[in-house]
Formats: C-alpha cells, structure tokens, sequence
C-alpha cells in the first residue's frame, strides 16, 4: 500500500528533486516488502540498488540537465494518457482472476525446477543458500550473460558521456579538492567513520554469500556505493586519486575474465562450459571452488561498472560546471 | 480471504499503471526513466510475490525449517535489479546528451527543435 502511495505522489510531485527523494523512499519501501516476502538477497540488492545508487545517479543527471520540470498536461491533451492507463490495467485486473492465489505452495510457478534445487541442492552444491546456488551453479550461464549486459552498460556510459576527442578513460581534469574540503564537516568525520565499515561489510557479504543472503551482486553495489558516498564529500579530484579510474576499468574488464576464464578451465578439464565439477576430486569441493571464483568475478565487475559510472557522470558534472 | 487472494496482483498492476502513466503523460525525459523505473519495480514485486509460499522461511537451508519460499524468482530478480540500474544508467547518459545537442530535456521541445530546421 505504501509503495503505491509513494508512486501516486511521485505524479503529483513536480520537482524533479523531490521526486529523487520520493524514489529513494520507494526503493526502501521495496527493499523491506521483499523481505516480508522472504527474499532476503533480494532485498539486500534493491535496498543498495533502489535506495542508494539510483538516486544518487539521477540526482547527479539532474545537476546536469537542471532540475526544473515542464507543467504536466492539462485538459483534453491529459484525458488520453489516462484513459489508456485505466483501460490497460482493468484489462490487467480482469486477467489476474486466472492466476494462482497468492502464497499458494501448488502455484505452477512453484513447480518445475524450484522443488529440485530446495531438495537437491544441498547434496549437490553444499552450501545453504539456495539463491547462491542457482545463481552461481545451476544458472551460471544466465548469471554470466547479466554480467556481460553489465559490463557493456558501463562501456556504453563511458562512450556516451566522453568528451569529443578524448581517448582513454574519464579523468577529471583539475585538482579542486580544496574547494569541497570544509563545506560538508560533519558529513565528513562521520562518513570517514561509516565508510570503513561499509567496505567492510561489502567484504562480509561477498564471501558469506553462501551461507547466509548475500553474494557478488550485492556486495559490488554496497561496496560501489561506499566509494561513491566518498567521493560526494570529499569531491571527485580525491576519489580519483584514491582509486584512479583506469584502475576501476581494467578491474571491470578482469571480473568477466574470472567469470568466463572459470568456464575456459572447466571446458579443459573435459566437463562442459562452467560445470564445476572438474575443478577438485571431490565434486561438491569442486562446486565451491566455482562458485567462489564467480562471485568474485561478479562482485568486482558490478563494483567496478558502478564506480566507473559514477566517475563519468561527475566528471561530466564538472566539466559541465566550468 | 477468497477475494483478496489476488491483492498481490491489484499492487503489481496499480505500480505498473502508475509508472506506465508517467512515462506518456510526462514530457521530462528524467521522470520518464523514473516512471520505468517504477514499472520495472513492479515487475520484481509481481515475480517475487509469485515465489512466496504462505508459512514458508527464506530459501536459506536450515536443519529445522521444511518449507521454502521459491528461490528461482529470487535469483530472476536479483540479477534484474543490478542490470536495471545499469541500464537505467544507459539512459541517463543518453539524456546528459541530448541535454548537450538540445538544451533541454523536455520531449516538447525537443521535438519542436526537430521539426523547425
């Protein structure tokens, strides 16, 4: 209920700020109805995801575009958008009347494979976390191809925000570091004493992912999204020094090797693509291995995009700005 | 209980419906990407709704928990997610562009640039 209030404000509101805050609020609002429904990771993902970095990427577009929002349509030019809304979702309302009721164990969506890997997948893979192993075993093919769409988003932003002529990555080209240093004191100190942490707990939720929610997905977003709290207070300039961006982009680049290099060796041990069981004597070992090895390969390609993202667009920002 | 079996369904539809709206009713090429994002929302939310069985625990395994929620939309979603922003980035970009060529990021002026030369 909640969720849809935020979206109906999130019409009303005309200010292109307030409807940024208004979709941090619903990410969160998303992230804490996913755990009521008992998807843990999930809800890991989209409270990094829908509560952190999306706002702050649209809040970085926005000082650039400007924030000011054209007035709605008014009259007749408004009565077309909502009537085909109306239409579309009672035709969608009258459709839901065939599906399974809600909670249902014997829904057809609950079948098939699902009742495989909760029974199965502890004598086969060996870890708890089902989630892990469906990600990173049973649809590692899957989990590889989003990994590559993520990789080459992040290749399509540094193209698009690129200034002309500039070969290589995006650098900022002045050091004004000084300039943001005593605006945001308070922000500071206590950032500097988060951000440890949350670097930290990206680690944790890494190399946990197995045995509790957590995994190379989140634990890039919550590591990306440290550096980029870093890098609002203390200016781009010091980020940059601090993790230069060539370094971010090589580690993109590396974290689909890992992925795809764990296949190539797994097709040289004779088994086929990404089936891990080649890699150790023991096959369920063998399945750690594999599943370590692409979680990291994930976690350091998702915080590496996300960060590299970030520079384009601020770098842009500052380019923009002189 | 019979009838609100499909509340799940109604929200998914209502948030589709509203992010549906503001990407035609809304000329900001910025809110539009916020109004797909919203749509986009509401795509996880009807899959992992599809996954959760009533009494069932997170799908971590446990020596005394019988019954699991579904973990196949999970892992569906949880990727989604990730992808999402990625894109959404995309698009960001892409408007930080047009913004450059056009000066604005409102569709009707946009296209009211377009027609005139």
């Amino acid at each position: 209920m909640l969720l849809v209030a935020t979206a109906v404000a999130l019409i009303r509101v005309r200010g292109l700020l307030a409807s940024i805050m208004l979709t941090s609020v619903y990410g969160l609002l998303s992230a804490s109805f996913f755990v009521t429904m008992d998807a843990v990771d999930v809800a890991f993902t989209e409270a990094a995801v829908g509560a952190g970095v999306s706002p702050l990427l649209l809040l970085l577009t926005v000082a650039i575009v400007g924030r000011k929002e054209a007035a709605p349509l008014r009259g007749r030019r408004a009565l077309l958008p909502i009537l085909l809304v109306t239409v579309t979702g009672a035709l969608l309302i009258v459709g839901t009347f065939d599906m399974p009721h809600f909670g249902s164990a014997d829904a057809p969506a609950n079948h098939h494979v699902a009742p495989h890997y909760l029974q199965q997948s502890w004598d086969e893979i060996g870890i708890p976390n089902v989630v892990t192993s469906v990600l990173a075993s049973y649809r590692a093919y899957d989990t590889l191809g989003e990994v590559l769409v993520i990789f080459t988003a992040g290749v399509a932003v540094i193209l698009a925000l690129a200034p002309p002529g500039q070969r290589g990555s995006a650098r900022p080209a002045r050091p004004s570091a000084e300039e943001h240093l005593g605006q945001h004191t308070i922000l500071q100190v206590v950032s500097k004493l988060l951000i440890p942490f949350m670097l930290l707990f990206a680690f944790y939720v890494q190399f946990h992912g197995e045995y509790g929610p957590g995994g190379g997905f989140q634990a890039g977003v919550i590591f990306a999204s440290g550096i980029i709290l870093y890098g609002l207070l203390y200016g781009l300039p010091t980020v940059c020094r601090v993790i230069p961006p060539p370094v971010v982009e090589i580690l993109a680049a590396l974290g689909v090797l890992i992925y795809g290099l764990t296949g190539v060796i797994s097709l040289l041990g004779g088994a086929n693509y990404l089936d891990y069981s080649v890699l150790a004597d023991d096959p369920v070992t063998a399945q750690h291995i594999g599943i370590i090895a692409i979680e990291l390969g994930v976690g350091i390609t998702v915080a590496a995009v996300i960060i590299t993202i970030y520079y384009a667009f601020a770098a842009r920002l500052l380019r923009e700005e002189d | 209980m019979d009838f609100f079996g499909h509340f799940n369904y109604w929200v998914v539809v209502a948030l589709m419906m509203l992010g549906f709206y503001i990407v035609i009713a809304r000329g900001n090429l910025v809110k539009k990407l916020i109004g797909l994002n919203i749509f986009q929302t509401s795509v996880f939310i009807l899959y992992i709704s599809a996954g959760k069985v009533s009494g069932g625990a997170a799908p971590i395994l446990a020596d005394n928990i019988e019954l699991y929620s579904n973990p196949l939309p999970h892992v569906l979603i949880l990727t989604a997610i990730v992808v999402g922003i990625a894109t959404t980035s995309v698009g960001l970009a892409l408007v930080v562009r047009i913004h450059a060529a056009y000066g604005t990021v409102e569709e009707e002026e946009i296209l009211e640039q377009n027609s005139s030369c």
